[in-house]
């Protein structure tokens, strides 16, 4: 049910429209450039969800499978903010001027920011604070964040239209709202950039080096540390790991909504309750390939992805697009166990 | 000699005195305890009955139980599709505690195995004048080689990746999941891609007039027996035999080692266990069965396609078996029950005990009951509804009954 | 995080259920007869060299983690059926050693070697197959398996019923099983866990874990069985019956190497001693011998006996 939608949102947007079948380097040396650029983006969007997958995992040993869901929901809080300001589907772009769209462009991302913030610490507090409180293993916070995750989706595929009279959520993806006309800006390489590429790429660096400073120069940021290496003694020191663990599952969150609104710039037709799924899982592989818990890593790891999938795509084929990622990640995990750069954020494994 | 031990001595004359009841495990405890005290012959003289009863829920049509929406003996079908599956992936998550979120990929090998086999549609059919399966037996005898051939997937997959640890195994085995999916829909030249394969095979028995394909075929029969009641028993008595192998595996050392692994790997691995080959032991089996029920599902539906083999459904199969109650073989059947039934309860019925009911809303609505029911159901019961503590001795069993003996009855041998 | 309270919940009076007590002598009458329970646990396993020989050579063992040298260049013997009691400060180096000896780790140069086999590239479980069994300083049982299937786990390891035999429920498997019970009852009893066979490891008190351990250990037919801190957190009088337990075991044809703080029950139960400090081996000989060297007066019995313990 998940993948089909995406997938066809992921072959309307392609650059390489056409199916390749076999080997075919002549493509992947033409459009090498062109490629490159494309992998950024979406790999800018995987390196910002993997932060949320790789901090919880840093300090709760927790694969949040639900984050998935709560980066779908960024995408509608975007939407519903958009829909707020006035916009609403049109087949152009706004022509709003460069300063004009990228307030509405702030503006819409905090919107994704605040539902994604909120779904995720909420998630936390209704569903995984409990079973903290019960010592439960690892398979049961999994479970709950699998049933976490269908119940996410099923309230946007069923509850969210009632509540709003049709006009988000239900089965189809949601009409596009246009701020942005991919225009051609420069050229690298053989490679054309959009205003687009540069707006993601872009604010996915600032993001990135943010969050990386929050982590490790501010207070919180040691706090989360402390947390994930040793929480015992971080909590005898006076750190109060559930105020911890609440601002871990903020930041994911947060971060998760603004890679929604970049996401939903690059596949506006991706919005849609069953979007998070696939991209979920890629950017999840992305944190488990730089090395889970390791927020360097979960950046390394979401750009590598973006690029190696747009490269094998045009190897083997569109169809094989996500078979490259879960064969490049079984493939590293081979050769390095722990990922390319290695647990550093919690403790080592035994 | 033991005397020097500060409590309970050789003789076990208790020095503590722990008498009356003690708590247990809950419902699935308590039946156990009882159906074990029971000599041989009276389990055998429940036990079968009961097995009847359950082969005979689709004839009986009792009131409430059958379905209204769709034909009951297709529930069943598909129940005990689930139900094997839940047994195989009940080997491998509750038994050995090794997390496989791409259960679906040997099922859907199972199924493609027996679909390439049998399908007209595919390059590699074998039925026909030049092929090596006749007509009337082909699905049967594909059965075997789609159970081989997840075998050597599971092997092929496991192999590599079972050295990983828990978290890493889990999106490991997801990526499987979806790369077998893929496949099917890529590899248009043998599996049909996305128009799927059909006309797959099933056995020709008991044609007449009415059932001119046999009572096999998909919309045979008429009424109360379908073909899906067919299926139902042909599935049931798969069931069981599994249900034997898989616990004699579980009352030896190889469903020792597996539970030892699952409650500490390194441990485990110190105390003489061959860790690695018993996990990769438990993912070959848990595969073969998966692939057993997949064959089952080729069979009923004569047609295979990949929509049908989204990892969504891999999620499904691992609710059955945390709902039931993992490592506890009958807790997961309850579990797959429960999963295929309760949807299909609700289809297309408009009252219930009087209160009307829009039943269809509800069953489009299970993955959010699901999902709630998972949540819930984790915090005020994660060990499942049925939790069992596995019995993993051959021949404990006298023991094991002294011991019942002893913590019901007051200790009177005190001092003696 | 839930480790810790997993712990917690085992130390006795954890708020645990009340365990079911079983009377073995009614399974089996011969359990209630000592003679025949050391019969059937006692060392039956052929072992190369005579008593009195080196059972395991440590050759110039040195571990080093990256910069760090944990044991430098060990040298000694354990001596079959005896009791020898590997002791030294924290940090001496104890553990280390150990897990050199059990392949937990593999040592940077020189060897080991077990009744005239060196040990090399072996994997862990095979290390236990050859002869070395061990318990674990914090321990590590199957916590829902009872404590019989705890036992039964340890015959497993000289057992050859894989997958093929169990399903079929071949004969090998049938006599495996059986055996394998019938030792684990008699194992237990030796330890004193016996009237506790049915009961799930985890709600038994952490004195009979700790004997616990011991049995599963020896249900691998070890011919060397390591003990890591057996008696850490025990009164003086289980210390007592520990004591007779690990002499009782040697008595019945195994070799101990007993890793010890507790310098009263090293002193008391061992034949001889090695002593470690930072990584190297300090003093060497019998109880008598190693306590009257100033080295290891200075090293060690500086630090009072119970302090550790």
């Amino acid at each position: 049910m998940t993948g089909e939608h995406l997938h066809a949102a992921l072959l309307a947007a392609d650059v390489v429209a056409e199916p390749l079948i076999g080997f075919d380097t002549g493509a992947l040396a033409r459009n090498f450039w062109a490629l490159t650029v494309d992998g950024l983006t979406y790999g800018s969007v995987y390196a910002l969800v993997a932060v949320g997958y790789t901090l919880v995992y840093g300090v709760l040993r927790l694969i949040n499978f639900a984050h998935s869901e709560v980066f779908m929901l960024g995408m509608f809080g975007q939407y519903a903010m958009l829909m707020l300001l006035g916009f609403g589907p049109s087949g152009n772009a706004y022509d709003l001027g460069i300063a004009m769209t990228v307030v509405y462009l702030g503006v819409a991302m905090v919107g994704g920011m605040a539902v994604s913030g909120g779904v995720a610490v909420g998630l936390e507090r209704v569903a995984y604070r409990p079973l903290r409180a019960r010592g439960a293993g690892p398979l049961v916070f999994l479970i709950t964040a699998i049933g976490a995750s269908f119940v996410l989706q099923e309230i946007v595929h069923f509850v969210l239209p009632k509540v709003t009279g049709g006009s988000l959520g239900g089965v189809n993806a949601q009409q596009p709202i246009r701020l942005v006309e991919p225009v051609p800006q420069l050229t690298i390489g053989s490679a054309t950039v959009t205003n687009v590429t540069i707006i993601i790429i872009v604010s996915a660096l600032v993001l990135a080096l943010a969050t990386d400073t929050f982590i490790n120069r501010t207070k919180f940021g040691r706090g989360i540390r402390a947390v994930a290496q040793d929480p015992v003694t971080a909590t005898l020191m006076g750190v109060s790991r559930e105020r911890i663990i609440m601002l871990t599952f903020l930041v994911g969150g947060l971060l998760a909504g603004a890679a929604a609104l970049l996401y939903t710039l690059r596949v506006p037709n991706g919005i849609i309750y069953s979007g998070g799924f696939i991209l979920g899982i890629k950017a999840f592989c992305a944190a488990v390939l730089g090395g889970i818990g390791n927020l360097r890593g979960a950046l390394l790891g979401g750009l590598l992805l973006g690029v190696m999938e747009n490269y094998g795509q045009v190897l083997l084929g569109t169809e094989w697009r996500d078979v490259v990622a879960f064969a490049l990640l079984i493939g590293v995990l081979m050769v390095r166990p722990t990922g390319i750069l290695g647990e550093s954020l919690g403790r080592a494994r035994a | 000699m033991s005397t020097d031990a500060p409590t309970g001595s050789r003789t076990g004359t208790p020095t503590s005195t722990p008498t009356g009841r003690r708590p247990h495990g809950g419902v699935g405890d308590a039946l156990r305890l009882w159906w074990d005290a029971l000599a041989r012959p009276t389990q055998w003289a429940l036990g079968v009955p009961f097995i009847l009863l359950v082969a005979l829920l689709p004839v009986l049509q009792i009131p409430v139980l059958t379905t209204v929406g769709t034909s009951f003996g297709a529930v069943l079908a598909q129940f005990g599709m689930y139900a094997l599956i839940a047994i195989g992936l009940n080997v491998v998550v509750g038994q050995a505690g090794l997390l496989d979120l791409g259960y679906i990929g040997f099922y859907a090998i199972g199924a493609y195995t027996v679909a390439i086999l049998t399908s007209p549609a595919s390059p590699w059919n074998q039925m026909g004048v030049d092929g090596w399966l006749s007509q009337d037996w082909a699905w049967l005898a594909a059965l075997p080689v789609a159970v081989a051939v997840t075998a050597v997937s599971g092997l092929v997959l496991g192999s590599p990746t079972l050295r990983l640890r828990g978290d890493y195994l889990a999106i490991v085995t997801l990526g499987f999941g979806e790369i077998v999916r893929l496949l099917a829909d890529n590899l248009d030249e043998v599996t049909g891609g996305g128009r799927g394969l059909a006309q797959v095979a099933y056995p020709r028995l008991g044609e007449s007039d009415a059932n001119p394909n046999g009572v096999f075929s998909a919309g045979s029969g008429s009424g109360v027996l379908t073909s899906g009641v067919w299926w139902y028993w042909t599935s049931l008595v798969l069931i069981v035999v599994v249900l034997l192998l898989v616990g004699n595996l579980e009352r030896s050392r190889v469903g020792r080692s597996w539970v030892a692994i699952r409650e500490d790997e390194d441990a485990a691995e110190i105390m003489g266990v061959p860790t690695f080959r018993f996990k990769l032991w438990a993912f070959v089996i848990g595969a073969s069965i998966g692939g057993m029920s997949g064959a089952l599902y080729a069979g009923q539906v004569q047609f295979v396609s990949p929509t049908n083999f989204n990892v969504i459904n891999s999620v499904l199969f691992l609710c059955a078996v945390v709902l039931g109650g993992q490592g506890n073989k009958l807790g997961v059947i309850l579990g797959a029950f429960l999963i295929v039934y309760l949807p299909n309860f609700f289809l297309g019925r408009t009252e219930i005990l009087g209160l009307p009911i829009d039943g269809t809303r509800i069953a489009e609505l299970r993955y959010l009951f699901f999902g709630i029911a998972l949540m819930v159901l984790m915090i005020f019961r994660p060990q499942g509804l049925l939790p069992v503590r596995q019995k993993l001795l051959a021949y404990g069993r006298t023991l094991y009954l002294a011991a019942r003996r002893a913590s019901t009855q007051p200790v009177v041998k005190e001092g003696s | 995080m839930s480790d810790i309270e997993r712990r917690e919940a085992d130390l006795p009076g954890g708020g645990l259920e009340e365990p079911a007590v079983v009377d073995v002598a009614d399974v089996d009458p011969s359990l209630a007869d000592p003679d025949l329970v050391a019969e059937r646990v006692a060392a039956r396993r052929g072992i190369r060299v005579p008593v009195g020989a080196p059972l395991l050579r440590m050759e110039g063992v040195t571990v080093r983690f990256g910069g760090l040298t944990a044991v430098d260049d060990v040298s000694f013997d354990i001596r079959r059926g005896e009791i020898l009691g590997l002791i030294g400060p924290n940090g001496a180096g104890k553990t280390t050693c150990f897990n050199a000896m059990t392949g937990v780790y593999r040592p940077t140069s020189g060897r080991v070697v077990l009744d005239g086999q060196a040990l090399r590239r072996h994997r862990r479980h095979e290390i236990t197959r050859l002869g070395i069994a061990r318990t674990f300083q914090n321990i590590r049982l199957f916590g829902e398996m009872t404590a019989l299937e705890n036992v039964v786990v340890g015959t497993d390891a000289r057992h050859a019923t894989s997958v093929p035999g169990a399903l079929l429920r071949s004969r090998r498997h049938r006599r495996e099983e059986r055996e394998g019970i019938e030792r684990a009852m008699a194992l237990l009893e030796l330890v004193g866990v016996g009237a506790m066979a049915t009961e799930k490891a985890r709600n038994l008190s952490y004195g009979h874990q700790r004997r616990l351990e011991i049995a599963r250990a020896l249900a691998t037919e070890p011919k060397l069985l390591c003990l890591d801190e057996p008696a850490a957190g025990f009164n003086p009088a289980e210390k007592e019956a520990l004591m007779g337990l690990i002499r009782q075991i040697r008595d019945d044809g195994y070799t101990v190497l007993l890793i010890e703080h507790d310098m009263r029950l090293v002193r008391g139960v061992t034949d001889r001693i090695v002593v470690l400090e930072f990584g190297r081996v300090i003093a060497e000989g019998t109880p008598e011998e190693v306590t009257a060297d100033p080295a290891v007066v200075a090293a060690y019995l500086g630090v009072p006996d119970d302090a550790t313990a």
